[in-house]
């Protein structure tokens, strides 16, 4: 089995879907690139050449550059959808969803509900997310507690080329809205991932390591820093459960709230900004299901509320990290009360 | 071997497997050892098993202690003649530790790697390792399976001869599109793998579904079948834990699938969390669940096993063994009854479907001594 990049994981998992139903078409801007300058087809492929190779493969018919007008062509995929396509439509930082929110929230994830369950939206918008790529306040925010807080959108964050071609594959075959979100620091990250296609299902939380002494519930990224800290706490004679929700909505409750019940200590890891963000809803999640078995208070690590900073210092202080996430569980271990 | 050392060393237990964790020392130090004794036992994120001694002598020191995670290939005790002194023993575990590094790099290196070879209708992956001479061994598993099955197995096997595992089709990584899904199509693609790679008679291991396929593919073909070890074969009577069957095609998460895996082992503790991962890998690839599928309803149609013709199993001229644990929940150990007459039968206590996995180290002795 190959290695494979997160970029080359999502790219595949396109293809392959393009390649099986002709109804997947991709839109965005820039995801050929070169449009009117003959010779400069295919020039960028997406801002970070994610979509690289599927115009020359599937042609200007399936694979659109739209204008720079989120509202219309996020709004366009919606409509695509909701009449038969399946466009997997790509806004380019998340950070934009404020000028095409409305397409989103609600008129594509309210179709299946105010159309009395007829109708159905096999929407995907992909969207890069995260802070760590030095690209400031308006390119670097981790916006998914939005569209989770939205009924009728189901919302991916995969950690990583293993879970995102798994995921983005689920997300073109579902027939409903899934905003994709990937990590920007991630897309040359490599794992051994399948040539064949693939899904992995909504709404099951991965356990990405087991232990008897203290839960990390971690999204997107930072499941990669729960996963280092884990393993180096081992050594330490403190060993932990690592639990990857792969989608914020549908949430696997269940699975968070089981292993919060046998190890009764609890951290969440949440790059999101903290106020109604996804560590907070883990925290209550816990709070009013489990109270009897915690051992310790639930402990949340996410940045602090402010925008995301440009200065680097600042923004490598901002993300929550390995120290953070250590410091946090060794706090919850020792807890007494 | 008065005054050789004798490393013992973190076995590779599979193709994923890069540390293991000493459980517990079976062996005191200054205890004599014989070959093949069981002196530990090593936890893998798959199972636990015990490593036997590779040769005799006595345990002169424990250089991991009980709990520790080390790499594979890393020294975890010697053995050695009494004559041999502390300060030569000292001196080897120097030398060992300072050369590792650079060794283990090497042994990555080398590792085999499965490989693809069209077969008939099929591409069909396989793992080849060991000495190539000999009669080949060819590992076959049973519905669901994969190669990996005999992780516990094939390197140990290896050791002393040339042992192939493969996929049948619509397992691991070979092609899911089956076609007629019955043992005929099974047998077929195994005989067109043994022809793809140049084998002509082969000592077969067949387990479960694989188990049905050596003893069919051998009443088809006695001439080239050197012998058989079978564990828990299929095809020799209709019964079969469809709970197993049909909860192992559904299942698609995590939960569904432990609940179904534990059927296969007497111990449920032994079903690790990286053991349903790997199958759920497995299961999420398009055109499995289909495959099995079609597999189930041409092999166990109406929940009960096609039952392989008596007359042929007869014209089979090779030795049989026939290896079934006692706590098999999947297909009743009874069945062996059906073989006592033209086989030699071993029943495990306290062993369920997977006799392999739970008791490598007996079924490698036992392999082992019914192909020399």
């Amino acid at each position: 089995m190959a290695k494979k990049s997160y970029r080359q994981a999502v790219n595949e998992a396109i293809a392959q879907e393009m390649r099986r139903d002709s109804r997947v078409i991709v839109m965005g801007e820039d995801n050929a690139g070169g449009m009117g300058a003959p010779g400069e087809d295919d020039a960028w492929g997406g801002v970070l050449g994610v979509t690289k190779g599927l115009m020359p493969e599937f042609g200007r018919e399936r694979v659109l550059d739209t204008p720079i007008s989120e509202s219309a062509f996020i709004g366009a995929a919606a409509g695509a959808a909701a009449t038969g396509l399946r466009p997997v439509a790509e806004l380019m930082f998340v950070d934009f969803m404020g000028v095409c929110f409305d397409q989103i929230f609600n008129q594509a994830g309210k179709f299946r509900y105010m159309f009395g369950g007829k109708a159905v939206t096999p929407l995907v918008v992909r969207t890069m997310y995260g802070a760590g790529f030095r690209a400031a306040s308006q390119h670097s925010q981790c916006l998914y507690p939005v569209f989770t807080h939205t009924p009728g959108l189901k919302v991916v964050l995969p950690s990583s080329p293993y879970e995102a071609k798994g995921l983005m594959t689920q997300a073109i075959r579902d027939d409903d809205p899934v905003i994709f979100f990937e990590h920007k620091v991630l897309y040359d990250d490599e794992e051994e991932v399948p040539d064949e296609a693939y899904t992995i299902p909504f709404g099951e939380a991965n356990l990405t390591r087991e232990g008897d002494d203290v839960t990390i519930v971690a999204f997107g990224r930072m499941v990669n820093f729960a996963n280092q800290v884990a393993d180096s706490l081992e050594k330490d004679g403190i060993s932990c459960t690592v639990v990857d929700p792969r989608t914020t909505s549908p949430l696997d409750s269940d699975t968070i709230l089981e292993c919060a019940e046998e190890t009764g200590r609890v951290i969440v890891v949440d790059e999101a900004n903290p106020r109604c963000g996804m560590a907070s809803d883990i925290a209550a999640l816990i709070g009013e299901n489990v109270f009897g078995a915690l051992k310790a208070p639930v402990r949340m690590v996410t940045p602090p509320h402010t925008p995301v900073p440009f200065a680097p210092e600042l923004e490598d202080a901002y993300i929550p990290g390995v120290a953070a996430i250590e410091a946090a569980v060794r706090d919850v271990a020792g807890y007494e009360r | 071997m008065n005054d050789a050392i004798q490393a013992i060393t973190m076995p590779k237990w599979g193709l994923s497997m890069e540390e293991g964790v000493v459980v517990a020392w079976l062996a005191e130090v200054g205890g004599s050892i014989e070959k093949g004794q069981e002196i530990l036992e090593i936890e893998t994120t798959k199972l636990t098993n015990v490593y036997e001694a590779p040769a005799a002598g006595t345990l002169r020191r424990q250089v991991v202690a009980e709990g520790d995670t080390v790499p594979v290939g890393s020294l975890l005790g010697l053995l050695a003649g009494p004559s041999v002194g502390d300060a030569d023993l000292d001196a080897f575990v120097e030398r060992f530790n300072a050369d590792f590094a650079v060794s283990a790099a090497e042994a990555s290196a080398a590792a085999p790697e499965p490989e693809s070879v069209k077969a008939g209708d099929f591409n069909l992956n396989y793992l080849r390792m060991g000495a190539n001479t000999g009669i080949p061994l060819v590992l076959v598993h049973g519905f669901g399976g994969d190669l990996n099955n005999w992780l516990f197995n094939q390197p140990a096997l290896a050791e002393d001869h040339d042992v192939l595992a493969l996929d049948l089709p619509g397992h691991g990584r070979s092609s899911k599109e089956l076609g007629t899904a019955d043992i005929f199509m099974l047998t077929g693609a195994f005989r067109d793998f043994l022809d793809a790679v140049g084998i002509g008679q082969a000592h077969i291991v067949g387990h479960s579904m694989g188990g049905a396929v050596a003893l069919n593919f051998a009443a088809e073909s006695p001439e080239r079948v050197h012998g058989l070890t079978l564990l828990a074969p299929g095809g020799l009577g209709p019964e079969i834990n469809m709970e197993f069957i049909d909860g192992f095609i559904a299942a698609g998460r995590r939960k569904e699938m432990r609940s179904a895996l534990e059927h296969l082992v007497a111990d449920p503790d032994l079903i690790s969390r990286d053991m349903i991962n790997d199958v759920l890998k497995y299961k999420r690839l398009d055109g499995v669940e289909q495959a099995l599928r079609s597999l189930a309803n041409g092999l166990f149609p109406n929940g009960r096993q096609q039952v392989l013709d008596r007359g042929g199993l007869e014209q089979i001229t090779a030795p049989i063994s026939v290896i079934w644990g006692q706590s098999d929940q999947v297909i009743p150990v009874g069945h062996a009854d059906t073989l006592t007459d033209l086989a030699q039968v071993h029943r495990l206590e306290g062993i369920g479907h997977m006799p392999h996995m739970e008791a490598a180290a007996e079924i490698n002795r036992l392999i082992a001594a019914s192909v020399a």
